[in-house]
Order: C-alpha cells, then sequence, then structure tokens
C-alpha cells in the first residue's frame, strides 16, 4: 500500500481531486448526495489551502450561471451538483456547452424529482445527455478522483473546450468508504497545468461579446460546430488517459472490457453496479461459465463503434440502465448500444433490464439471474420480453 | 456633477446602429450610466430588449466587453465574471483595474431575476446592476410584469369586459434592494441626466454591490409618440410617481422635490395604455392611483428626513 493511499469517501475523494486542481473560481450549491463534498471544499477555502475564489450561490441555477460568466471571464472554473440541481441549472448546462466553456462538474447520480428521494439512480445526468457535456462515469471513489483530473486537461484541451460532467453513484460511492489512492500535489499540478485562456473577457484590449442571438441564418451552423467537436474530443480522452496511467499505473479506455474476449453472454451497465457484476462473473467463471462484462466509461461522445464492435461476438447481451425514458424502446444506454450495433452485421440478442430506480438495490443474485436469462436466449435464439424491469414489485 | 462637455467627448460603449426602437430609454438610460465610468467595464445583459437589439450575430454594437448568458441570472452571470477578476488579481495574474456592470429589464428583475439578483448582493461583489424598467415585457410584446403599474393595459393585462387592465400595485423594487443593506441604491431618470450619471459614478465607484433602478419609457408599450421620451420621463418625475432618490450606506437622501407635484392624470394622458383607465366611468380607480403615489412619497419624505 502506498503512502497515499487512504480510506475516504468518494465525495471527500472528489474534493481532493478538486483541491488538488485548485481551480479559480468554484460556484456551486450543496444538494444530497453532493453535501459532503461542497463541505469539504469550503473547509479547504476556510484553512486557506487553495486559491479558488468560492462563490457561495444560492441555487444551481446560479452556480451554472455564475461558472458560465467566470469561464468566460478567463480560468480555471469548477462545480458539483447532483439530480434536482442538475435539473434547476438545465437551462444554462447547455448554454455553458454552446459557449464552449471548459467547465468541470461532478456529478453525484440521485433520482430525479418526483416523488422526490435521495438515492442513485442515473436519471440526472441521462437527462442532460444532450447537453452538448462530455460524460464520464465512475465505478467507485477511486475512479471519481481520477475522472475529475482527468476531466480538467479534456476540457481545456483546444482541440475541445467543452465541459465535462465526472459521474459517480449517490451514496453507494458518495458515502461509502473505500480505499482511494491519491497523487502527490505536484504531480497534480504539473498534470493539469496552467490554464490556457481562449478569447477571455478580461482582457480590455480585445474586448468581445459572448452569448449573442443566433438566429436561422446562423444557429444551425454552429449547432454542427459543436457536433463535430464533441466528436473530436475522443481521441483526446484516450490521449489523456494515456498520460494519467504513466502518472497513476492506472489505465483508462472509452470503456472497460472485463472476461469480455472470449465471453458468450456479456453485461453492459454503468458505474457502482458494474462493481458487483464483476464479482458475479468471477464466480460464474469459476463454474466455467463464460460470461463478460462491458462497463462504459465515456457516455458522451458516445464510442458507438468501439462498444458496438467489443460486444460482436456475442451470443448475447444484456443492457443495464439506471434510469428510464418513458415512453421510448429501452432506456438510454439500451437504444443508443442496440443502435451502435447496426454497425456490424451480426448482432447479438439484446435485453434491456432497467432496474435500481431510486436506490433500488440490485445484488449479486439479481446479476446471476440476468446472465442466466441470457444463457437461455444464447441456447434457444428467443427473448420473450425485451424490455425488462428488474427488482421492481408489479 | 457631471458635466454636459465632457460627457460628450467620451466614446459610447454602446454605439450607434443597434437596433432598439427609436425613442428607447433603454439605450439612453445605457449610455449615460456607461459615461459615468472611467477604466475598461464588462457589460452583462439579461436576455431583453437591449440585448436582442445589440448583439444580432455576426454584429455586436459594444465596444467594451459583454455577455449575455440567460433571461434571470444576469446577477449570477456577472457575479462569476467579477470573482474570476477578483480570484486573478489576487493571484497576480491580472492587474488593470477593472468595472463590473448588469443590465436587466424589469422582467429580468423584478420577476424572473430576483432570486439571483438578490444572491448576488447579498454576497457583496463589486458590481453595479442597472434595471431598465419599462414596466412591461416588452421584448415579447407589452406583457404585464411586476413592474407595471396599476389600471395599464399590456396584452396580458388586456383591458376586458370584466377586469380594466392591471389590477395590482407595481412591486417596490427599490426598496426591497435597500433591504438588502447593500453600499448604495438609487432610483433615478433620464430625464436628470445629471443627476443619473453622478448615481452611476457612485454605483461603479462604491466598493461591493450597487443598484440603480432607472425608469426607461418604452413609446411601443405605453403607446405615446418616440420623440416624447424624456416628455414622459420628465412627468413620471414631477407627478412623484418615479421620486428620484438615493439610499448610501443605509441613509435615505432625496435627491428631487417638485415644487408642486402635478397629478397623476398629466402623467398617465399622454400614454394610450392608460387610455381605458381615464374612461369617465374609472374615475374611482384614478383617484386610487392617485392616493397611492401620495401616501408612497409620504413615506418616502419621511424615510429621507424630509418629514
Amino acid at each position: 500500500m502506498s503512502k497515499n493511499t487512504v480510506a475516504i469517501t468518494g465525495n471527500d475523494a472528489a474534493a481532493y481531486a478538486i483541491k488538488q486542481i485548485n481551480p479559480d473560481v468554484m460556484a456551486a450549491y450543496p444538494i444530497t448526495p453532493q453535501t459532503a463534498l461542497v463541505q469539504k471544499f469550503s473547509e479547504y477555502v476556510a484553512d486557506g489551502l487553495v486559491k479558488t475564489e468560492f462563490v457561495t450561490v444560492e441555487s444551481e441555477h446560479s452556480a451554472m450561471s455564475a461558472c458560465v460568466g467566470a469561464a468566460a471571464a478567463g480560468g480555471r472554473v469548477m462545480t458539483a451538483t447532483a439530480a434536482n440541481g442538475l435539473a434547476l441549472m438545465f437551462e444554462i448546462v447547455y448554454i455553458a456547452a454552446s459557449s464552449k466553456l471548459p467547465i468541470v462538474m461532478p456529478v453525484v447520480n440521485r433520482a430525479l424529482s418526483g416523488p422526490i428521494n435521495i438515492h442513485c439512480d442515473h436519471s440526472d445526468s441521462m437527462a442532460a445527455r444532450d447537453s452538448g457535456w462530455l460524460q464520464l462515469y465512475s465505478e467507485n471513489a477511486q475512479e471519481a478522483y481520477d475522472n475529475t483530473i482527468q476531466a480538467i486537461r479534456i476540457a481545456e484541451n483546444m482541440k475541445v473546450r467543452l465541459p465535462v460532467m465526472v459521474m459517480y453513484d449517490g451514496f453507494i460511492t458518495s458515502h461509502g468508504i473505500e480505499m482511494v489512492d491519491f497523487l502527490d500535489d505536484e504531480v497534480v499540478h504539473n498534470f493539469v497545468g496552467d490554464y490556457q485562456p481562449n478569447n477571455p473577457l478580461l482582457d480590455p484590449e480585445k474586448p468581445l461579446t459572448y452569448g449573442p442571438l443566433d438566429l436561422y441564418d446562423y444557429y444551425f451552423e454552429h449547432k454542427r460546430q459543436q457536433a463535430e467537436d464533441i466528436k473530436n474530443s475522443k481521441p483526446i480522452i484516450l490521449d489523456v488517459a494515456k498520460e494519467f496511467e504513466k502518472i497513476s499505473g492506472r489505465p483508462y479506455g472509452l470503456f472497460e472490457s472485463y472476461q469480455l474476449e472470449d465471453a458468450e453472454t456479456a453485461i453492459v451497465v454503468l458505474s457502482s453496479t458494474a462493481g458487483t457484476t464483476k464479482e458475479v462473473v468471477d464466480e460464474m467463471r469459476a463454474k466455467g461459465k463464460k460470461v463478460g462484462l462491458l462497463k462504459p466509461r465515456v457516455f458522451r461522445p458516445f464510442p458507438y463503434q468501439e462498444i458496438a464492435k467489443a460486444l460482436s461476438h456475442l451470443k448475447a447481451v444484456a443492457i443495464l440502465d439506471r434510469s428510464d425514458s418513458f415512453g421510448a424502446f429501452g432506456g438510454p444506454l439500451f437504444t443508443e448500444i442496440r443502435s451502435a450495433m447496426m454497425e456490424f452485421g451480426k448482432i447479438p440478442e439484446n435485453i434491456d433490464i432497467i432496474y435500481g430506480l431510486g436506490g433500488r438495490d440490485i445484488n449479486e443474485q439479481d446479476i446471476e439471474g440476468v446472465y442466466n436469462q441470457l444463457d437461455a436466449i444464447a441456447k434457444s435464439g428467443k427473448v420473450k420480453e425485451r424490455i425488462q424491469y428488474l427488482g421492481v414489485r408489479e | 456633477m457631471a458635466k454636459l462637455k465632457e460627457v460628450s467627448k467620451k466614446q459610447d460603449i454602446l454605439s450607434s446602429g443597434h437596433r432598439l426602437c427609436a425613442g428607447c430609454g433603454a439605450s439612453i438610460a445605457v449610455r449615460q450610466i456607461l459615461s459615468a465610468c472611467d477604466d475598461p467595464v464588462v457589460v452583462a445583459s439579461a436576455t431583453g430588449c437591449l440585448e436582442v437589439a445589440t448583439t444580432i450575430y455576426p454584429y455586436t454594437s459594444w465596444r467594451s466587453s459583454f455577455i449575455h448568458n440567460a433571461f434571470e441570472n444576469a446577477a449570477a452571470t456577472i457575479s462569476g465574471v467579477e470573482a474570476m477578476y477578483q480570484s486573478l488579481k489576487k493571484q497576480g495574474k491580472i492587474d488593470k483595474e477593472m468595472k463590473f456592470i448588469a443590465f436587466g429589464g424589469d422582467g429580468g428583475t423584478y420577476d424572473i431575476g430576483l432570486q439571483s439578483l438578490s444572491g448576488a448582493l447579498e454576497r457583496g461583489h463589486d458590481f453595479v446592476y442597472v434595471c431598465y424598467d419599462n414596466e412591461a415585457y416588452m421584448n415579447t410584446g407589452i406583457q404585464r410584469s411586476s413592474a407595471t403599474p396599476r389600471g395599464v393595459w399590456t396584452t396580458t393585462s388586456p383591458c376586458g369586459e370584466v377586469i380594466p387592465g392591471k389590477t395590482q400595485y407595481r412591486k417596490d423594487l427599490t426598496g426591497i434592494i435597500a433591504a438588502h443593506k447593500i453600499p448604495y441604491v438609487a432610483q433615478a431618470s433620464i430625464w436628470r441626466w445629471s443627476d443619473l450619471i453622478d448615481k452611476a459614478h457612485k454605483a461603479f465607484y462604491t466598493k461591493g454591490p450597487a443598484f440603480l433602478n432607472v425608469l426607461s419609457p418604452c413609446p411601443r408599450g405605453w403607446r405615446f409618440p418616440s420623440e416624447k421620451t424624456i416628455k414622459m420621463a420628465k412627468l413620471s418625475v414631477q407627478t412623484n410617481f418615479w421620486p428620484l432618490y438615493e439610499v448610501e450606506n443605509g441613509k435615505w437622501k432625496l435627491n428631487y422635490k417638485p415644487k408642486e407635484r402635478k397629478p397623476v392624470t398629466e402623467w398617465m394622458e399622454p400614454q394610450g395604455r392608460y387610455k381605458n383607465a381615464l374612461r369617465p366611468e374609472n374615475k374611482q380607480l384614478v383617484e386610487e392611483i392617485q392616493k397611492d403615489i401620495d401616501d408612497n412619497w409620504e413615506r418616502l419624505l419621511i424615510l429621507c428626513g424630509e418629514k
């Protein structure tokens, strides 16, 4: 165990990453289950351990509004939120992306109201999937820490200049204590580097206008450029991951494959449930079952070709969605992956499992059940029910 | 005191060629206010007339740096700009003196942006907030706001068979802002341009948040000829409908006292939006409006130590 390994919650790990990143401005509003992050960061500010101007706004809407102002002014800007807080800032989340402002925001995944609920699901960040932000999902506290640091480099890359959300699961990761390996302050400082301003408001020699009225004669071209910019971030994400591996020894990609290469069936699942699934994979592999896992890390830009290719050899795949898309043909992860699989001739049989809404627990038996169902589908070639709900009383 | 000769020598930050209506009070207010700033300034604007008419892509009318974010968040946005300035200044990454100002209409200030403004004032950012109050949502076609006076026709407070225009009195926003106990709060008029420029100068050069509420006559929305804008601003003050005062570090001061208060009908009659209120059958309504103005004036005199 290295001297930098500590037992810590996900929120404290993310707060520690922000302390080491040391942004010029942080504007944030506390919301469960993100609150402990903001509290911890407030302590860093109160103790003079960061240079950050901490703007203690009166709402998440103002948090993102102040972030937009601060980032346009020309410096490194961060915030953090969850669920209803993200929903309240929604209007400005879109404006941040379309203004090309490299804001980094941990989102501690929590179910959106209503009814009000404070526990984990992914309905909050999934609702923001078309906002133009990059999205990185984290399995545990270590990944929350690592992704937060990498997000700065990705967002601020001159070829990207887009905001990034870093997700980790509410309570499960945010409040659970895990072993996390921290990098040294200096290593993080060197990795993130100095902020490079790009068209700052605070340059009186070069006045400029942010946020003009953009009508039918230009808006579409600007949106087209936005589509291109986020697509172009993919190689940058991989470059940053490579560099990060050099300083941490921890590899990152667009997604993680676990026992996938020779698997016959597999589960695709985000964040903390992937950790539980790995346990099940190990147990079932020990019994000779060829099961695997694909855990997406980058959901925006969605690596559709890479994921489809990685799944193409399977006989059957279950995509687990911790959010619903009411009235749609499955949850967001399912619809995107099923659509992506059209890229390749042979499409494995596939089902969507919507689970865990509002913090409903999912355990190893549940996941084993999914693999058993996939086994039956692989043998029979028949899917009884394409979209299923797991763990709900019907 | 502001001198016309000196003010006229300054280059306008809001350049000509913008697309605000002829006779728009907002552009006059903006030009007078910005003439009072001797340092580089970053301007923020809420969504509204001022914003849409000055920044139609790919053009801009702003010679300074300018940011528009959304409708309800001009104060939060400029607070972020100011926070970055403070951060970079402390770190020695910037050394220039700069000023920060946000403009919002009454919709973006009295209504949808009030929370954002209240938060930014309480946090104590060093900035100026200006409400150019044209007493309705003019940008979207004259819908009522909480700044719309009683008895006024708007498209969402129409004069119908049962309801004769807006039934409520306007919100006392300047009083609400004064209750935040920020260093400087003032109500001003483009008619008293010297008073307005002096107030703007104080607002810029007072450390901490400052607020100006400026009545901004709107020919389209108020239904008066566009050459009468300053005349309308003048009548609003002379009838005590829009008193000029300031609250400096908690001390209230009256800046203009008409020799003889003109009756409110002199303010109402030139405006088409009061046409229905001025019908003989609405005599009582006009009397109530007059009484409200007089009562507010009496309260203001007491606050300002004039009584």
